[in-house]
């Protein structure tokens, strides 16, 4: 017999079940709907700001953002550090709940914006009187897509060569002067690669020119230091051909990935395997340490010549405080025709689609963006203003002694970005895969390059499909915003 | 039912409401969602558009595709029946009575509780192809080590390697299905005159069949679907895509390319292979599985 069938009324247990039942509905729906307060109890609102920086790179923000809450009482600006942002972002609007200012880089703007997760700023930027002018030309342009501004800077970055001027004087050569065409990095990387080899049955250490031509073919050696490597760091393979004279795509609706500069790029990449060997170089390879540690190769002086952007001194300030080194314009293969030639990059300030707070939120990015924060920011990160105009004391008390290197490089007529598609990630590691098959010697660049052009034009020519389809609806609807 | 009944009923569902909710939210409609998405070009940010059998039809096309189904598929071929046999030859060492028994156990078991991304970086150091542990020992015995992790021909047997070292899951399982068979079955073989081969074969094996199918079974959904550690150690699928796995691509697909619907179409693919796969292994060992309660 049931022991509840002599009660009356509502039983303990079912109101239990019931208030149970009531609160796992509530729960789901709290989860999914209700926002969190959006102002602090003294009526200031709230602008939440997603940021990618942790360490030191996030001080240096988190002190702008002090600065920009003591100087107004009616805007609290919270920053959160999130990991990953950009697939974080992209979740959070997709869900409806994104945060007010979001920090991503330069490269997803055209996808995020192109999928309608972007506020274009264009009105708030005429409103404050910002001007294309009042930046260095390349930053404008990485963060404007189809006519419409979708962000604005935060931290620029370029690329040149970094040396070790220690290890040029070793080699005989002068440790001022650095190479300035392809070639003469290729002689010069040779000088100051040191192999070990053995003759006579005796293990000795020779610099490569000295190997006799029967050494260099049989490859019977040892790498115990390097000139220089495409493969170091390992993270400019879709781009070498830039340095070439080439690009990755027309502008219009072609990929370039098998133009006759980038296979010639290419070329020059897998010489450096066939010359030294690849079992060599992978043997070398395999005894660099993590990128951030002192046991980078190029700053634990196994490596002589490295392209690496702006935020190397960081790293060799912190783990190689005694490397003697210079920065220059990573040579191009014809210095004549192609001076100057880098990648620009940028850290940029997005309003997320669905954000609670853009005229708030556009206000602390206007802030960011005037000459005093955004020099503060970029001197507490070690890198340059992206602003056309820099005052005198920012480079007196900039910490990097190349620091107007890296400035010439960002105002250069040949600073190119990467290809400003939504299907850049794609292209990208194609790109990746088709360097790997390259230098392992597995493909030709020509078979390699033709394979990636294939695969990535084919995904390009639907994406550009779809978006003649939807662009009119697209621009109406951003002309609205 | 009587009112009684279908009050009981409603108060029991209450009860459990939470889970069911749960379940439904969670579990339930995204299944669904992901069924309608796969026929669908949806980017996760805007409306998903119906394309038909398009992403279908795209996989078989796609020769990255092709390549990370017949890494999968050469991974599992190799770690589930190597995996399977280990763990059972380890479980049945460690059954013996030997000395320091629960030390043993609790040293091959040890692996299983270290979290994925620590043992994948300890991995990384071990398989390095100049200072690793592994080719170092390998120089010991005047063998030269290949490049573990740089090799295109070495990664998926360095994750098979890596995949053994793990094996302490199943092994307990086994330990205990090991435990589990009676003694006395043993001791009449004895008198009977058989060999320690012949007990395993015809005692030890067909007592603990259904222990065996059912780290099978979990054997061929796992490494199937094995991510963590490939994603880790390789990211985008390492050299010349060698260690680029179904589940691996599956995700690039869905939060690299925005290809969700793609995505979504991948993973239904990957479910029809596993349930294939699991019919047919259950078609195949059914004769030989032997069930006490039956």
């Amino acid at each position: 017999m049931n022991a509840f069938a002599y009660r009356t009324g509502p039983h303990p247990l079912k109101t239990a079940a019931v208030w149970l039942a009531a609160a796992g509905a509530a729960m789901l729906f709290c989860g999914c709907v209700k926002p969190p307060p959006d102002h602090t109890p003294d009526g200031r609102v709230i602008v939440d700001y997603w940021e990618k920086w942790t360490g030191f790179e996030g001080d240096a923000m988190q002190a702008v953002v002090d600065d920009f809450n003591a100087s107004q009482d009616h805007i609290l600006v919270r920053k959160l550090t999130v990991s990953q942002i950009d697939r974080k972002m992209m979740l959070a609007t997709a869900g409806g709940n994104p945060p007010d200012v979001a920090g991503l880089w330069s490269h997803n703007i055209p996808v995020y914006a192109e999928k309608g997760a972007l506020t274009p700023l264009d009105r708030y930027i005429r409103e404050a009187g910002i001007k294309p002018e009042d930046y260095i030309p390349v930053y404008w342009r990485l963060c404007s897509y189809e006519g419409f501004v979708w962000a604005l800077p935060s931290t620029p970055a370029t690329v040149a060569l970094h040396w070790n001027k220690k290890m040029f004087r070793e080699a005989g050569l002068d440790p001022e002067r650095p190479p300035r065409s392809i070639a003469e990095l290729d002689r010069m990387a040779e000088r100051l690669t040191i192999v070990r080899t053995v003759r006579n049955g005796k293990p000795v250490r020779v610099r490569y020119p000295d190997l006799t031509e029967e050494e260099k073919k049989s490859k019977k050696f040892d790498i115990i230091q390097l000139g220089y490597t495409p493969t170091e760091p390992g993270w400019w393979n879709p781009m070498w051909g830039y340095w070439f004279g080439s690009s990755l795509w027309d502008g219009k609706d072609r990929i370039t990935a098998d133009s006759p500069e980038n296979i010639a790029a290419f070329k020059w990449f897998q010489s450096y395997p066939l010359k030294y060997g690849l079992e060599n170089m992978r043997t070398f390879g395999a005894s660099f340490g993590n990128f951030a540690s002192p046991q980078n190769p190029f700053l634990a002086g196994k490596v002589a010549m490295v392209l690496q952007g702006v935020w190397m001194y960081n790293f060799i300030d912190k783990y190689a405080p005694g490397l003697e080194w210079g920065a220059a314009p990573f040579p191009s293969v014809d210095p004549e025709k192609y001076p100057l030639v880098t990648l620009a990059e940028c850290d940029v300030l997005v309003i997320p689609r669905g954000a609670r707070h853009v005229k708030e939120a556009f206000e602390f990015i206007r802030y960011v963006n005037s000459r005093g924060p955004m020099e503060k920011l970029n001197l507490g990160q070690r890198k340059f203003s992206p602003l056309s105009e820099t005052s005198p004391d920012f480079i007196k008390h900039h910490p990097n002694p190349y620091i107007e290197v890296f400035i010439q490089l960002a105002k250069s007529p040949l600073a190119r970005t990467v290809p400003r598609i939504p299907i850049y990630n794609e292209l990208s590691d194609e790109m990746y895969v088709a360097g790997d098959r390259i230098f392992s010697l597995i493909a030709s660049p020509e078979q390699a390059l033709h394979t990636v052009q294939e695969r990535v034009q084919r995904k390009f020519d639907r994406e550009r499909q779809r978006w003649k389809m939807i662009r009119k609806h697209r621009i109406e609807e951003w002309k609205k915003l | 039912m009587t009112r009684r009944e279908w009050r009981n009923l409603g108060l029991g569902l209450a009860f459990i409401s939470p889970w069911i909710i749960g379940f439904l939210a969670f579990t339930a409609y995204p299944v669904g969602a992901s069924i309608y998405y796969s026929f669908c070009d949806y980017d996760v940010f805007s409306k998903p558009v119906w394309v038909g059998l398009l992403n279908y039809h795209d996989m078989f096309t796609d020769a990255v595709f092709w390549k990370s189904l017949m890494n999968t598929i050469y991974y599992a071929a190799f770690s589930l029946p190597l995996g399977l046999v280990i763990s059972l030859l380890v479980a049945v060492m460690l059954n013996q009575s030997i000395k320091a028994r629960s030390v043993f156990r609790t040293i091959y078991f040890l692996p299983s509780l270290i979290p994925v991304v620590a043992s994948a970086m300890i991995w990384l150091w071990i398989l390095n192809g100049k200072y690793g542990l592994l080719n170092h020992f390998l120089a010991l015995i005047h063998v030269k080590g290949p490049d573990w992790l740089a090799d295109e021909h070495w990664t998926k047997p360095s994750l098979i390697l890596m995949a053994l070292w793990g094996i302490g899951g199943s092994m307990v399982i086994y330990l205990a299905a090991l435990q589990d068979v009676p003694r006395d079955l043993y001791e009449s073989a004895d008198i009977d005159g058989a060999t320690p081969w012949h007990k395993f074969v015809h005692i030890t094996v067909p007592l603990i069949s259904p222990v065996i199918y059912f780290n099978l079974i979990m054997g061929i959904i796992g490494s199937l679907q094995v991510f963590a550690q490939p994603f880790i150690m390789f990211g985008g699928g390492g050299p010349n895509r060698s260690a680029l796995f179904y589940a691996v691509y599956l995700y690039q697909n869905a939060f690299d390319y925005y290809e969700m619907g793609y995505a979504c179409a991948m993973a239904w693919v990957l479910f029809v292979i596993i349930l294939f796969l699991t019919w047919a292994a259950t078609k195949s060992t059914r004769r030989h599985i032997y069930y006490a309660g039956e």
